[in-house]
């Protein structure tokens, strides 16, 4: 308990003195992960749109595959990041291996399938008449997935949610690829493993509460987004 | 009028997206140094102190991946790694003698301490020697958390093991966290168990452990670190060029004065003891 008082007393001194360490992590952090949810989103989002829309035979095998990748384990995601990015793997040459972009990419493999499972679940949700509608009434097919997707914008928010949820939360994979390096790849999560190891553990909790604390901020703003946009 | 609003969302993506391509980056390949290293130098905090010096110094930017030794000496193998600082003898000779590594320089020591619950139930206290100490946990069936994951550490235990005779793996009283030191600490306060650890990790945690040194001052608990530069024969990738000024600037004076100075004004006394030049015969190898 008393541990638990002190890391909060640590949080707040450390934002309250805006730390540049802390600082610095935090809009990594926030760097890393925003980064990838936007790749996630127009990956997913394009290919859940079609995945949705589209007739194809192994279309429900390819859905199944989505929807297993939505629970794909980030250190399973970093390990073969980390076999394909090494100096001499097939993807050696680019030399990304322990950079924030190899955290981008990590992250955004992570967080595709979650957008894109939520993605078709939201449009093929919406009342199955509606895409004959709309083009009985002479949309054109751009003009059709446009209303298709403002349709579905409130669940489609919540994949963006979903998708930056994951992958701000999750180390395993940030480790292995960004090899947390101080005032390089260090983010939230990797502190807060490392700092737990050294003992630290008022740090490791003050971290963690900045940790929540982002989250919440960027989810309370989402869903604002999403409450005031409901239709009536 | 809905489109409007995500034209927000829109221009925030494209400015993250820039402020990404833009943030700086030290990707200039040549000045690129990976450090594969055991996680006693990271958590202990004496990387913190040497990596700012030498990058300072020598122009080098340094990723330190701190694993445990067994995991950096296979990362040296790949070519996926320029220079190693560890501290598993055995498993350092050998990599040498495969042809990995080019120089392997002592740089500094300490030493490991058993260390266990204050009501010490397998009375270890009183072990002649370390080898003793493990029997006697053996024979008492007392807990033992393993670090079980080819670290220095992990080595050093499977050494005194085999020195007393015992063959661990498979006994209820063994338990392998394969976690960190720090990790593996905390696991052996909560479980009330033993464990063989650093002693600079123990001082650092033990504030909150309530863990107590049971053993130590053995010979054969001496813990020695190396320095280690990765063959590029093999890997051409590797920075041979950073590798070798990182390996002179541990073994640098200057560097071993602030060796052997770190910790002392924390803990009271130093975490480390620096041995550059010395015989690794003259610590009682």
């Amino acid at each position: 308990m008393e541990l638990i008082l002190e890391g909060l007393t640590k949080a707040v001194s450390l934002i309250y003195h805006l730390d540049p360490e802390v600082l610095g992590i935090t809009l990594l952090s926030l760097k890393v992960s925003g980064t990838a949810t936007i790749i996630s989103l127009f990956l997913g989002m394009s290919g859940g749109v079609f995945l949705a829309l589209a007739d194809f035979p192994g279309k429900r095998l390819l859905i199944s595959i989505v929807n297993t990748g939505m629970g794909l384990p980030p250190v399973v995601v970093g390990l073969f990041v980390t076999v394909f990015l090494w100096r001499n793997g097939p993807f050696g040459f680019l030399e990304i291996m322990y950079t924030p972009a190899a955290m981008i990419i990590a992250q955004a493999i992570i967080a595709t399938p979650i957008v894109t499972g939520i993605t078709v679940a939201s449009i093929q949700n919406l009342p199955p008449g509606l895409r004959l509608q709309v083009l009985a009434l002479g949309a054109t097919r751009g003009q059709m997935l446009r209303i298709l997707i403002r349709e579905a914008r409130l669940p489609l928010l919540a994949a963006v949610m979903a998708g930056f949820g994951g992958v701000i939360s999750e180390v395993g994979a940030s480790i292995m690829v960004g090899g947390n390096i101080k005032g390089y790849t260090r983010v939230l999560t990797t502190a807060t493993v490392m700092e737990t190891g050294r003992g630290n553990f008022d740090v490791a909790i003050a971290l963690s509460i900045i940790l929540l604390a982002l989250c919440f901020g960027i989810n309370y703003f989402l869903t604002r987004i999403q409450q005031r946009q409901r239709p009536r | 009028m809905k489109r409007c609003k995500f034209v927000p969302l829109f221009l925030t993506a494209l400015a993250m997206l820039i402020w990404l391509a833009v943030s700086p980056s030290a990707d200039a390949a040549q000045k690129n140094l990976i450090l594969a290293t055991t996680t006693s130098t990271q958590d202990s905090g004496l990387l913190d102190v040497l990596i700012p010096l030498f990058e300072k110094e020598s122009g080098y930017f340094v990723k330190t991946i701190a694993v445990g030794s067994g995991q950096a000496m296979a990362m040296g193998k790949k070519g996926e790694a320029d220079v190693l600082l560890v501290h598993s003898p055995d498993d350092e000779k050998k990599f040498m003698a495969e042809g990995y590594g080019m120089g392997r320089r002592l740089i500094m020591h300490n030493d490991f301490i058993i260390v266990g619950p204050a009501g010490d139930p397998a009375r270890i206290r009183g072990a002649k020697n370390s080898a003793d100490a493990f029997g006697r946990i053996a024979r008492s069936g007392a807990l033992f958390l393993s670090r079980g994951d080819n670290s220095g550490t992990h080595a050093k235990e499977k050494k005194l093991w085999k020195a007393a005779g015992i063959v661990p793996d498979g006994q209820k009283w063994y338990q392998q966290t394969g976690l960190g030191m720090g990790e593996t600490l905390n696991v052996a306060a909560e479980k009330k168990g033993y464990t063989l650890t650093d002693r600079g990790t123990y001082l650092a945690l033990k504030k909150n452990l309530g863990l107590e040194i049971l053993a130590q001052g053995d010979p054969l608990l001496l813990n020695i670190y190396h320095i280690i530069e990765v063959n590029p024969a093999k890997w051409p990738k590797v920075n041979a060029a950073g590798a070798r000024a990182f390996a002179d600037f541990m073994v640098s004076k200057k560097t071993q004065e602030v060796i052997g100075g770190f910790g002392a004004d924390k803990y009271g006394s130093p975490l480390f003891f620096p041995d550059a030049g010395k015989k690794p015969d003259s610590l009682g190898l």
